[in-house]
């Protein structure tokens, strides 16, 4: 079932004909798979109007870019996107498929991936190829990291949250073709209409650009608690960051969380309060320049991962930061 | 409305803290974890009842996993369900999404036909979000993942879901098969007379044979996907515990941190 399939594709999902940075993270990844496989990347690309461009996408590191560029492809919408891309796999056969793990790409991954009976990994935090030439898709799983294989089938798929790579620098002097196909939309019945798309502008400085994070986690309690976890950041001048109880608990917002299935942030300084340090929180601290944590379990297995530990309860430590932040700011 | 809603068995997420990962097996260990609904999953069986109270109709519950994922079932039962179906099999361990999509494909279509299918958008345990939407691929139906609000107008749903940064409206045809995010309703309690009238239910077991299903599309036989070595994290940090009561800790740490400019 493996026989015949060669190539890398990743998809870079477009939103008002600009190519979402995910998508550009993967084409950097994707190239060093390709090159370790010895073989082609190719950036796939739907929507209207976007075929002038996808020439931009070769200067992240594609060799070929596959456009189908029609009016009813301007939005995402899951009949005629997962269409057009399973025939499209069916037809050229890429060995690895990769795609940025955002609500449509997790929406059309496991639609594609149904049809064509094939795996799928989703928020992958690493991506390697192993002697045998397989793709190998690293996840957190609890107290430890599991590799994924799909040795049978292709392709061999797998979503990536943004930021968990890197996005490479462009070079203008990379050369690769743009190739335009055309996938016949008529029959396709579109029984998921999209009707009208609502987005706002994203509120504040994005935590992954964030040079300080504080993160706080279930042992922060109560809203009381928290309410001392944003006053730390403030006189930081801090980003606030979760783990996921906090977010089920309704003390912190969705965009908020950190790890496999949240952000990935690279701060100077991260100081974890309240936070055991499971696995998939941690992936997303990984290039943190200083992590600190605070957590009054000496047994925590976040104090294995940081630079600095305190053991204490948060409550007593953190009004004493807090204080002596504001002094240093006052007379910093 | 025939409307068949989909509910997972995972470990009591107060208790996650005690899950492990057996790096011998690569499975996840939770012994003496108790067995709950999916968090999502209860807000599928909320929209299900409340479809049901407006509009008429029977809501079934379908779940694949180990005989002790009765035990949820059972709570669908008392919360309100018409029918609860488990379908569990030695066979049908160890699937990824694909073989539990396909498994849980066939266990729908033995019970009929219906409208719409409710599904979390994501499992508190896998959190893959894949068994939804492939779930609907092999019943042929169309889906909108990570509903937030759905209304039914005239034989069609307008819904609205989630996209990055706000929310898209969508029109989907009926039958269709929606995955639900918490947004979507607040899920109510168990009530005493639920529990009593649930008393007087069964929980339904169906087996691969009785679905007339060949072993191998199921469990790990039927998973393309395979997991291969587990490793443990190795860490590059020193563990540097500071010690002291609140006024000293903070004093050495401040320092630390100038001194490496990073405050
Ligand atoms: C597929 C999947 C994906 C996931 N993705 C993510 C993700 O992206 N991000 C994420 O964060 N989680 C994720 N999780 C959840 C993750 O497994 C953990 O459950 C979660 O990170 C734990 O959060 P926590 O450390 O805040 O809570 P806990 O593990 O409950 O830890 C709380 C800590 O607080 C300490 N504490 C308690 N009281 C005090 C006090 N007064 N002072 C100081 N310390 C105190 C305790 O000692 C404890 O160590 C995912 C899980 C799965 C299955
Ligand atoms: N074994 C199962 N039995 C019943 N429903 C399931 C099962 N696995 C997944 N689901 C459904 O699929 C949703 C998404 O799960 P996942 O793909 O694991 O994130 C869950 O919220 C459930 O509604």
């Amino acid at each position: 079932m493996t026989e015949g399939y060669r190539g890398v594709w990743v998809f870079v999902e477009q939103k008002k004909g600009e190519f979402l940075p995910v998508g550009l993270q993967l084409l950097g990844k994707g190239r060093e798979i390709a090159d370790r496989l010895g073989e082609k990347l190719s950036a796939l690309v739907l929507g209207r109007d976007v075929k002038d461009k996808a020439k931009a996408l070769i200067g992240y590191g594609a060799d070929e870019v596959l456009v189908v560029d029609q009016p009813k492809l301007e939005d995402y919408q899951t009949d005629l996107y997962a269409h057009v891309v399973t025939e499209l796999v069916q037809k050229e056969r890429p060995s690895v498929f990769l795609l940025g793990a955002t609500y449509n790409g997790r929406d059309l991954a496991p639609t594609v991936a149904g049809r064509l009976e094939t795996g799928l990994s989703s928020d992958c935090t690493r991506l390697e190829i192993d002697e045998e030439g397989r793709l190998v898709q690293v996840v957190p799983a609890f107290r430890g990291m599991a590799s994924i294989l799909c040795p049978d089938r292709r392709p061999q798929m797998a979503t990536i949250r943004p930021g968990v790579f890197r996005l490479p620098a462009p070079d203008e002097s990379r050369t690769g073709t743009v190739r335009e196909v055309q996938v016949d939309l008529e029959t396709v019945e579109n029984r998921a209409e999209l009707v009208e798309l609502y987005l706002q502008e994203p509120e504040g400085k994005p935590l992954e650009e964030a040079e300080t994070v504080v993160a706080g986690g279930a042992g922060i309690g109560d809203l009381e608690g928290w309410k001392l976890i944003e006053d730390l950041a403030q006189v930081l001048g801090a980003a606030v960051g979760a783990t996921r109880p906090p977010l089920d608990e309704g003390w912190a917002r969705e965009d908020q969380m950190i790890g496999q299935s949240g952000k990935t942030v690279r701060p100077d300084l991260y100081i974890g309060i309240g936070i055991s340090g499971e696995t998939q929180h941690v992936v997303g601290i990984e290039d943190a320049k200083v992590v600190v944590a605070i957590n009054n379990d000496p047994g925590a297995p976040i104090f294995k991962v940081a630079d600095y530990g305190i053991v204490a309860d948060y409550r007593k430590v953190v009004p004493v930061l807090i204080e002596r932040f504001k002094k240093l700011k006052n007379t910093g | 409305m025939q409307i068949l809603v989909l509910v997972k068995a995972v470990p009591d997420p107060e208790r996650a803290n005690e899950i492990t990962l057996d790096p011998e097996t690569g499975t996840v260990k939770r012994e003496g974890i108790p067995l709950v609904i999916n968090p999502l999953d209860r807000n599928a069986v909320e929209e299900a009842l409340r479809l049901k109270e407006e509009k008429g109709g029977t809501v079934a519950a379908l779940s694949m996993g180990p005989p002790a994922a009765e035990g949820p079932l059972r709570e669908a039962l008392a919360l309100g369900v018409d029918r609860a179906v488990l379908l569990s099999d030695r066979a049908m361990a160890g699937a990824d999404t694909l073989a539990t999509a396909r498994v849980l494909a066939a266990g729908a279509r033995y019970l009929g036909d219906f409208d719409l299918i409710l599904c979390g958008a994501e499992s508190f345990d896998g959190g893959t979000a894949q068994v939804g939407p492939e779930l609907a691929q092999f019943l042929g139906l169309p889906h909108a993942s990570y509903v937030t609000s759905a209304r039914e107008k005239g034989g069609l749903l307008e819904v609205e879901a989630k996209v990055e940064d706000g929310r898209k409206k969508l029109q989907v045809r009926l039958p269709a098969l929606l995955t639900v995010s918490r947004e979507l309703n607040r899920p109510r309690g168990l009530s005493f007379s639920g529990i009593v009238r649930a008393r007087g239910k069964k929980v339904e077991v169906l087996s691969l044979a009785d679905l007339g299903m060949d072993p191998s599309r199921a469990g790990v036989a039927g998973s393309p996907t395979i997991i291969g070595d587990i490793s443990t994290p190795t860490t590059t940090r020193s563990g540097e515990i500071i010690k002291g009561d609140p006024e000293e800790v903070v004093d050495v740490l401040v320092k630390k941190l100038t001194e490496a400019g990073v405050v």
